[in-house]
């Protein structure tokens, strides 16, 4: 077994699956959970009726989807109609890739991990515009534009706040950057002001990336129906929501990481207290998410792109110079 | 190395291949199908630079080709939503038969260019040390060997987006006309409006 797992393909071929999988699994439930948040908080019940606490209710979801037929629409462009969900959903997994779970637990030890993250949910534009433009409806083209233009735009202020760590740990190796915070410190703590700002202002431009509330004009259900979505039926609309809920779940993983020290925590060299921190730094993250998904309204596109372009960006990039200062005064430079 | 000449000889054959297809009857008169092959093609691409040990370069090349000069390829493209039928049939003109003599002398030379450094690198040993792709040695040279024309490269690329900025501008007078507010367009019609002065102030105007 030992000398199975020696050879690169095989391991990685196995990390990849075992890890995805998870990831999947756990995005499943990430959806109940929601459903019964959403419940508590506005004071009903929520799913309750397949298996107990309706903890089968996702399983019961995607078989029903399964079973229904795929609709495309005449007028379509049928191969990116049918191309859009399912690259969406490669493009989310393929994040997993580069992210460390535990203290040894990761696909690839990639020396441009951070890169790899920010690269393939940066190409998640891809899957919306094309579903948006494909559908040969108008709502959809809407959508997908929307998409595109605060995607273009939060992607700016998301990879100079991701910058950050990158400046302050010497590495874009994000297995290096949780070293570095388990030996020094969260990064959201320490420096202080300059990793606490990053932290926020990388958490809502990822949201943001994730179309996820207040940044959720594509999908604006009160203006647009559901935007890119509208023309999907069976799994092909399926995936679009799972993608979302993976994503944001990534996107709390990744923020854990960068900021919140990762699997670093009191015993995390023991591989599976390592997993349990990363999981519930990431849990906590996604929580707050979905707390602030009932809470807040959207914005408005005009107020995004003010908020974006004339706060975020300057202030980013403030921090960047900031936190390149810290490092040569208190390290010496590295 | 089999397992690299594998590799390389998959991502070269899907990178030519996904470019050939570019070409072909069924996806040539679509100019978004040739455009998401050219973002396929750069992915091959991209791989083929990680074989090569140039991280960097590689994730470079999804980011900002593949990413996001291709997203405000294909915006365009979509937006301007040809039918097949106003993409009209190729004339051969004088210009595009220079033009496609120069693009076979290029090729030519290219090719000419190639031979030689092939046959230079049987006389010289051209292996670069596993690491000289990664960000770190990328960063050491660019901020000491390739200071002077990294910095040079950054002002040009600031003046050309304040050039941008300046010629957008220029077209940009009717942004500071204040919106009419639906109050306004109800007090034309003849109805009587209170407070029209006060949602004025709310037209979009930044």
């Amino acid at each position: 077994m030992a000398d199975l797992l020696a050879n690169p393909w095989l391991r990685g071929i196995a990390s990849s699956v075992v890890i995805a999988t998870g990831v999947l699994t756990i995005a499943a439930w990430a959806i109940w959970f929601e459903r019964k948040f959403a419940a508590r908080m506005q004071n009903r019940v929520g799913p309750n009726v397949v298996g107990p606490a309706g903890l089968l209710q996702p399983l019961a979801d995607a078989l029903k989807l399964l079973r229904k037929e795929v609709l495309v629409p005449r007028k379509a462009d049928a191969v990116l109609f049918r191309l859009a969900p399912a690259l969406a959903l490669f493009l989310t997994i393929a994040v997993v890739a580069a992210i460390p779970w535990g203290k040894d637990i990761y696909v690839a030890d990639l020396d441009i991990g951070l890169l790899w993250v920010l690269a393939m949910s940066g190409m998640m534009l891809f899957p919306l515009w094309l579903a948006g433009w494909s559908s040969n409806n108008k709502y959809a083209l809407f959508g997908g534009m929307r998409a595109v233009a605060q995607g273009i735009s939060y992607e700016i202020p998301l990879l100079l706040s991701a910058m950050v760590p990158v400046v302050l740990a010497g590495s874009f190796n994000l297995r290096e950057i949780v070293e570095y915070q388990s030996v020094h410190g969260w990064f959201a703590i320490w420096p202080p002001g300059i990793g606490v700002l990053a932290f926020v202002i990388f958490f809502a431009t990822s949201l943001a990336e994730a179309n996820r509330i207040p940044f959720d004009i594509p999908e604006a259900e009160s203006e647009l129906i559901a935007g890119v979505s509208v023309e999907y039926s069976a799994m092909s609309y399926g995936l679009f929501p799972m993608v979302e809920y993976v994503h944001t779940w990534l996107s709390s993983a990744v923020a854990s990481v960068l900021f919140l020290g990762g699997w670093s925590g009191p015993g995390s060299s023991i591989w599976i207290i390592g997993l349990a921190w990363m999981l519930l730094k990431t849990s906590i993250l996604f929580a707050f998410i979905y707390a602030m998904r009932w809470t807040l309204v959207r914005f408005r596109a005009d107020q995004l792109m003010h908020f974006c372009w004339k706060w975020l960006v300057p202030v980013t990039l403030g921090l960047v110079c900031l936190a390149a200062v810290w490092v040569n005064v208190t390290a010496g430079g590295r | 190395m089999p397992t690299e000449l594998l590799l390389f000889y998959a991502l070269g054959a899907g990178a030519v291949l996904s470019t050939a297809a570019m070409l072909l009857p069924t996806t040539g008169r679509s100019p978004i199908h040739a455009a998401l092959l050219l973002i396929v093609s750069f992915f091959f691409l991209a791989g083929l630079y990680a074989l090569l040990s140039a991280h960097l370069l590689s994730i470079l090349q999804i980011i900002v080709y593949a990413g996001a000069i291709m997203v405000l390829f294909t915006f365009v493209i979509m937006l301007l939503n040809l039918s097949p039928d106003e993409i009209r049939e190729p004339k051969i003109s004088y210009a595009k038969m220079l033009g496609g003599g120069v693009a076979l002398f290029v090729f030519g030379k290219l090719l000419n260019g190639i031979g030689l450094a092939a046959s230079a690198a049987k006389a010289v040993d051209l292996t670069q040390h596993d690491t000289f792709g990664t960000v770190k040695e990328v960063g050491h040279m660019m901020y000491s060997t390739f200071m002077v024309p990294f910095e040079l490269v950054s002002v040009l690329l600031l003046v050309a987006a304040v050039g941008a900025v300046v010629l957008a501008k220029k077209n940009l007078a009717y942004v500071d006309r204040p919106v009419p507010s639906p109050a306004e367009e109800f007090k034309t019609e003849g109805h009587a409006a209170g407070d029209g002065e006060a949602a004025a102030g709310h037209g979009g105007h930044h």
